[in-house]
């Protein structure tokens, strides 16, 4: 089980379209990413057909304790960004290779 | 603001800051997406910088309910997807929330 970064699947693009250069894929995925990053920032959701959709949740303020010191911290509501696998997405992992 | 972005929406917006053409955004969108269902497939991860990383986990068979009937049925074992947030996409959203 290996890693892949983004630099990998920008240039993994940039193979399959040659018309492009690597820096006009790479500004492309940047705001992409970006501007999900905004959407998720200001509380909204982003829905990819077949892929899946990003969304926040909120979660309830509650008390941690720090396992090291055995400390009591509050911690506030917050929202946290969470995504979930579409239909298609789900269906493709489980199938053979 | 819009509540629910899809894939136009999004193709738009990245159009009106990069002034490529629609229709390659929207192929690299598609194609972004494709890379990233390939990867996990091959029991990659996939990780976005600034963003977070795409992870498959696998999942052990179990016993269900169905919700209506109430009838018990084996959940057959099978792969997740799982994403995390990167620390930076967390605190950008988390601030938020006062507003």
């Amino acid at each position: 089980m290996g890693n892949t970064t983004k630099s990998e699947i920008i240039q993994s693009i940039s193979n399959q379209n040659l018309n492009l250069s690597n820096q006009d894929v790479e500004l492309i995925v940047n705001k992409i990413f970006a501007v999900i990053s905004e959407q998720l920032s200001s509380g909204g959701r982003v829905e990819f057909r077949n892929f899946g959709c990003f969304d926040v949740k909120t979660r309830k303020a509650g008390m941690v304790r720090n396992p090291q010191t055995g400390e009591k911290i509050e911690v506030p509501e917050k929202l946290i960004p969470y995504f979930r696998a579409g239909k298609l997405l789900k269906e493709r992992i489980n199938k053979e290779k | 603001m819009i509540k629910v972005l899809t894939k136009v929406d999004v193709t738009e917006r990245v159009y009106k800051e990069t002034g490529m053409p629609r229709t390659i955004i929207s192929d690299i969108l598609s194609d972004l997406f494709e890379e990233v269902c390939v990867n996990l497939k091959q029991d990659k991860n996939v990780k976005i910088t600034s963003f977070g990383t795409f992870k498959t986990r696998y999942k052990n068979e179990r016993l269900g309910r169905n919700p209506k009937t109430g009838e018990e049925a084996i959940i057959e074992a099978r792969r997740v997807v799982s994403f995390s947030a990167n620390k930076k996409l967390k605190e950008k959203t988390a601030r938020k929330i006062n507003d």
